[in-house]
C-alpha cells in the first residue's frame, strides 16, 4: 500500500521533514566548518592557510545568508516564524535557532568581517563612484578612521571576536545535533554522540568545501595555488576527518553491542532502504575512499599535479559523504515505524515547494552570494577583479 | 581618551545592536497576544477557542429528555450501554431543534452486521454470527428490536 | 416513537434551552467548570474491543478529521506462540470501517484503540519552538492552531504516533480529547459511541468517579512505559507484544 511495508501507525507513513532539512544541516555545517578552518589561522597561528582566511570568512557568510530558507519553505506558517524571537520556549533546542543564528550572523561573522575588511571598505568608499560609494559609505558606518592604532584596535577586537566565534559556532550547528538527538522517540535520532557527530562532520564539510573553493577560484584567476596552504588543510581535513569516521564507528558498534529492542528494525532499514546512501555513498565512497586518499597523500610524496587532483576528489567525495550522512539522518530517521513493525518511502517530488529541484536551487544560491561577495569585497589584495566562482 | 577616539566605529556598531534591541522591545510589546503566559507558556485564550468547538454529537443524555420511551426499552435489554448516537449518527442538531433535522432511517444490514459479523479476531464472549448463515438474508430487525434485541419468543434475553 | 404532543411541546422547548446553555459554556466561565478541578485521563479496556471502528468514524465525525489522518485508530494484533515479540499488525484505514474476517488459527487476536495519551510529561509540549502546544491546566495535551508554525517538530516528537500536520490548516492536529465536549460535561465522541466500553473518560481528580475506581482495582498499563512520559491512556489488559 504506497509503499509501506509490514505496519505502520497510520499518522507515520508520510514524511514530515523532507529533503529541505536535510540541506539545512548541510549549509550550517558548512558554516561552522568553514569559520573554524578561519579560525585557524587567525587564533591559532597556523600561517600557512592564511590565504584561505578572507575566503572562508565569505563562504560562511553566503552559506549562512541562504541557511533559514529552507527552514521558512518548509513551515506550514513562515509569517509566524517570528514568534520564535518574541515567545521562544526555553524548553525547546529549536527556540534557539533565531537567537543563536542572529547571535553568529551578526556579533561574529558580520562583525568580524566588518573588522578585517574596514580598511579596504574606507578606502573604496573613497574610490568609488555612484551606489556602490553609498553602498560602502553605509558599510563604514560613517566612520573613516583607518589610522594605525584603529586598525591596531580592529585586529585585538577582531581576535577576540573570533575566539568567541568558535564555540557560537559549535553552538549554531551542535544544537541541531541536539535537536535530533534529545528525541527519546526515535532511536536512530537518540544519542549524546548526535551533536558531536554533526560538528566534526560539519567541520569536515566547511574545510574540504572552503578547501575546493580557494582551488576553484584561484584557478579561475589563473594564480598559482599555494600548495603548502592546501597540503596543510588537506592535513587538518585528514584529522578532522579520523575523528568523524571514529564517533560514527563508535554510534554503529555500540548499537549493534546493546541490540535493543530498535536494534533489529534500523539493522534491516540500513541494509535495504539505506543500503545505497548509508554503505555505499557516506561510508565506502564519501568516508572510507576520501580517508585512504588522503592517508595516501600523507606518507608518499606525490607531484604537485597528483596532490592537486586527490585533494579535489577527496574533497567533493568528502562533502558527497556529509550530505549523506544528513539524508541517512534526517529521512532514515523517518522511514522506519516507530512500532519497529514497518517501513514507508520516501516520495521527493521534483517541482514542489520542498521538491528536488528547490533544494538544488538552494545548494548552489550559496556560490551566486559568494560570487557577489567576493566582487563587493576582493579576498585578494592584488589589483584585479575576481572572476565568478562556480565551486565544484 | 584617545583609546575611545580610535574606536568610535566599535561604538556604532555596538549602536547598530542597541537600536535593533530596542525596536525589537516594542514590536514585542504590539505583537505578542495579551493572554499569552496566563497559564503557561502559551495563549491562555487557546483554552477558550477550542472549547467553544460546536459538539456535533448531543450524548445520549440529551436523547433521553425527549425519547424517555426509548431509554427505558433499552436499559431493559444487552444494548443498555449502547448509546443512542452509536447508530444513528451525529444527531446534535436534532436535539437543539428538532424540527430541524429528522434523523435517517438506519440499514440494518450494514449497522448489525459492523458490530456482529463473527471474526475468530472478536472476544469469544462477545454476541456474533455469520451473517447468510444466520438470517438467510431476511433482515435483522424482524427478530430483534435494535432498543432492545432480545428475541422475546424464545423465552428470555440471548 | 411514542411522544404524544403534548409531551413534545412542552420537552422540546426545554430541551433545546438546555442544550444551548451547554454548547455556549466556557470552561473559564461556567459556572460549573473550574479548570483546576479536573485532571483528565482515559480507560481503555482491551478485552472489550471488537473492532467497529465506531470510535475512528465518531470522531472523524466529530473533529472534522481529514482523510487519511486519524486523531484515533484501531490496531489489530495477531500474536502466535512464534512472534510475541513480532506480533502481525494491521489497522486499514484506522480501522474507520472495521476490520477483515479473521480465520481461525492457533493465534490470538485482539484490538488495540490507540489516540494521543495526554502525557503528563509530554515529549511533544518539550520540544514545540514557540508554545503552540501546551498540557492544559485540566490535563489535556491541546495545539492552538493560531499559534502553531507548523514545524513538525512535536510530530517527531511523540512516541506513539498520534499527531499529524493538518493538510489545510498546514499547523498540528491531535485528539483533544474532545476538549469542547467535556468541559460541558459531555463525554468524548470516541467513548459515547464505543458500543462495548472499551473506552471510559476519567477525571483522576473525582474520587467519585467509576472509572477512578476502576484503575485502582485492576492492573493496568500505559505504553511505552520506559519513555516516561507520564501518558495517561491507561490499557487494561494489555498484551506484552503491544507496539
Amino acid at each position: 500500500m504506497n509503499g509501506v511495508e509490514g505496519f505502520m501507525y497510520p499518522n507515520e507513513i508520510g514524511l514530515q521533514w523532507s529533503v529541505l532539512i536535510v540541506l539545512y544541516p548541510f549549509i550550517t555545517g558548512l558554516v561552522a566548518g568553514a569559520f573554524i578552518l578561519a579560525s585557524l589561522e587567525r587564533v591559532f597561528h597556523v600561517e600557512a592557510v592564511k590565504p584561505t582566511y578572507r575566503l572562508a570568512l565569505l563562504t560562511a557568510l553566503s552559506f549562512l545568508i541562504v541557511a533559514p530558507l529552507p527552514l521558512q519553505l518548509h513551515l506550514g506558517h513562515p509569517e509566524r516564524s517570528p514568534e520564535m524571537y518574541f515567545t521562544p520556549h526555553s524548553t525547546s533546542a529549536m527556540a534557539m535557532f533565531g537567537y543563536v543564528y542572529l547571535w553568529y550572523l551578526m556579533a561574529v561573522l558580520v562583525f568580524e568581517i566588518w573588522l578585517d575588511y574596514r580598511k579596504d571598505i574606507v578606502l573604496l568608499s573613497q574610490s568609488s563612484k555612484g551606489i556602490l560609494r553609498i553602498l560602502y559609505k553605509l558599510m563604514s558606518l560613517g566612520s573613516s578612521n583607518i589610522s594605525p592604532r584603529a586598525l591596531h584596535i580592529d585586529e585585538k577586537v577582531g581576535w577576540i571576536v573570533t575566539l568567541i566565534g568558535i564555540p557560537s559556532a559549535f553552538l549554531l550547528h551542535g544544537y541541531v545535533g541536539f535537536i535530533f538527538g534529545s528525541i527519546k522517540a526515535n532511536p536512530w535520532w537518540s544519542s549524546p554522540l548526535m551533536p558531536v557527530v554533526f560538528i566534526f562532520s560539519a567541520m569536515v564539510s566547511g574545510i574540504a568545501g572552503v578547501m575546493l573553493i580557494y582551488m576553484a577560484t584561484t584557478k579561475l584567476r589563473r594564480q598559482k595555488i599555494d600548495m603548502r596552504c592546501v597540503d596543510t588543510i588537506a592535513m587538518y581535513l585528514f584529522y578532522i576527518f579520523i575523528i568523524d569516521f571514529s564517533l560514527e564507528m563508535l554510534d554503529l558498534i555500540h548499537r549493534i553491542y546493546e541490540a535493543d529492542e530498535s536494534f533489529r528494525s534500523l539493522d534491516f532499514m540500513v541494509h535495504t532502504k539505506l543500503y545505497i546512501p548509508h554503505i555505499v555513498i557516506q561510508i565506502v565512497l564519501g568516508t572510507a575512499t576520501p580517508l585512504v586518499l588522503l592517508f595516501i597523500t600523507l606518507i608518499v610524496k606525490f607531484p604537485e599535479q597528483i596532490r592537486k587532483r586527490i585533494y579535489v576528489t577527496s574533497g567533493c567525495l568528502a562533502m558527497m559523504g556529509i550530505f549523506a550522512m544528513r539524508w541517512n539522518v534526517v529521512i532514515g530517521g523517518q522511514l522506519f515505524s516507530k512500532s519497529f513493525l514497518g517501513y514507508t518511502t520516501y516520495k521527493m517530488a521534483l517541482v514542489t515547494r520542498e521538491g528536488s529541484l528547490v533544494a538544488l536551487g538552494l545548494a548552489i544560491l550559496p556560490l551566486f552570494i559568494l560570487w557577489a561577495l567576493i566582487k563587493l569585497l576582493p579576498p585578494w589584495s592584488s589589483e584585479k577583479q575576481a572572476q565568478p566562482a562556480t565551486g565544484d | 581618551m584617545n583609546a575611545f577616539k580610535d574606536a568610535g566605529h566599535l561604538f556604532r556598531f555596538a549602536g547598530l545592536f542597541v537600536l535593533a534591541f530596542i525596536i525589537f522591545l516594542v514590536v514585542r510589546g504590539y505583537v505578542v497576544p495579551k493572554s499569552f503566559g496566563q497559564y503557561g507558556h502559551y495563549r491562555g485564550n487557546a483554552i477558550t477557542d477550542i472549547a467553544a468547538h460546536p459538539a456535533k454529537f448531543a450524548g445520549h443524555e440529551a436523547c433521553e429528555t425527549c425519547h424517555s420511551d426509548v431509554a427505558d426499552a433499552k436499559n431493559k435489554g444487552k444494548h443498555a450501554h449502547v448509546n443512542c448516537e452509536a447508530c444513528h449518527g451525529a444527531l446534535a442538531k436534532h436535539a437543539e431543534d428538532p424540527a430541524s433535522v429528522t434523523p435517517a432511517k438506519l440499514d440494518t444490514a450494514i449497522l448489525c452486521a459492523r458490530c456482529h459479523t463473527a471474526s475468530a479476531a472478536k472476544p469469544k464472549g462477545f454476541p456474533q454470527v455469520n451473517p447468510a448463515d444466520h438470517s438467510n438474508g431476511v433482515p435483522c430487525e424482524t427478530c430483534h428490536q435494535p432498543h432492545n434485541p432480545a428475541i422475546a419468543d424464545a423465552g428470555g434475553a440471548k | 416513537m411514542n411522544l404524544s404532543r403534548r409531551h413534545f411541546l412542552v420537552l422540546a422547548p426545554a430541551a433545546a434551552i438546555a442544550w444551548k446553555a451547554v454548547l455556549a459554556g466556557t470552561p473559564d466561565q461556567a459556572a460549573n467548570y473550574k479548570l483546576s478541578d479536573h485532571w483528565w485521563g482515559m480507560l481503555i479496556d482491551v478485552p472489550k474491543c471488537i473492532g467497529c471502528g465506531n470510535c475512528v468514524r465518531a470522531c472523524a465525525t466529530e473533529n472534522d478529521v481529514p482523510d487519511g489522518y486519524f486523531r484515533t485508530w484501531v490496531e489489530r494484533y495477531h500474536v502466535n506462540d512464534e512472534n510475541m515479540t513480532n506480533p502481525e499488525v494491521i489497522s486499514p484505514d484506522g480501522g474507520k470501517e472495521g476490520f477483515p474476517v479473521a480465520a481461525e488459527d492457533a493465534g490470538k487476536y485482539f484490538f488495540v484503540p490507540k489516540m494521543c495519551n495526554h502525557c503528563a510529561d509530554s515529549p511533544c509540549t518539550q520540544v514545540c519552538p514557540v508554545g503552540a502546544t501546551f498540557v492544559s491546566p485540566d490535563g489535556v495535551v491541546l495545539v492552538d492552531p493560531k499559534y502553531c508554525l507548523g514545524c513538525a517538530y512535536c510530530v517527531q516528537a511523540c512516541p506513539y504516533g498520534c499527531r499529524y500536520i493538518h493538510p489545510e490548516k498546514k499547523t498540528a492536529d491531535k485528539c483533544t480529547l474532545c476538549y469542547h465536549r467535556i468541559t460541558k460535561g459531555l463525554t468524548t465522541a470516541c467513548c459515547e459511541n464505543c458500543p462495548t466500553g472499551a473506552r471510559q473518560l476519567v477525571d483522576l481528580k473525582n474520587p467519585k468517579d467509576p472509572i477512578h475506581e476502576f484503575l485502582k482495582t485492576h492492573p493496568v498499563q500505559v505504553l511505552k512505559p520506559q519513555m516516561a512520559t507520564g501518558a495517561k491512556a491507561y490499557y487494561n489488559g494489555l498484551d506484552g507484544s503491544v507496539r
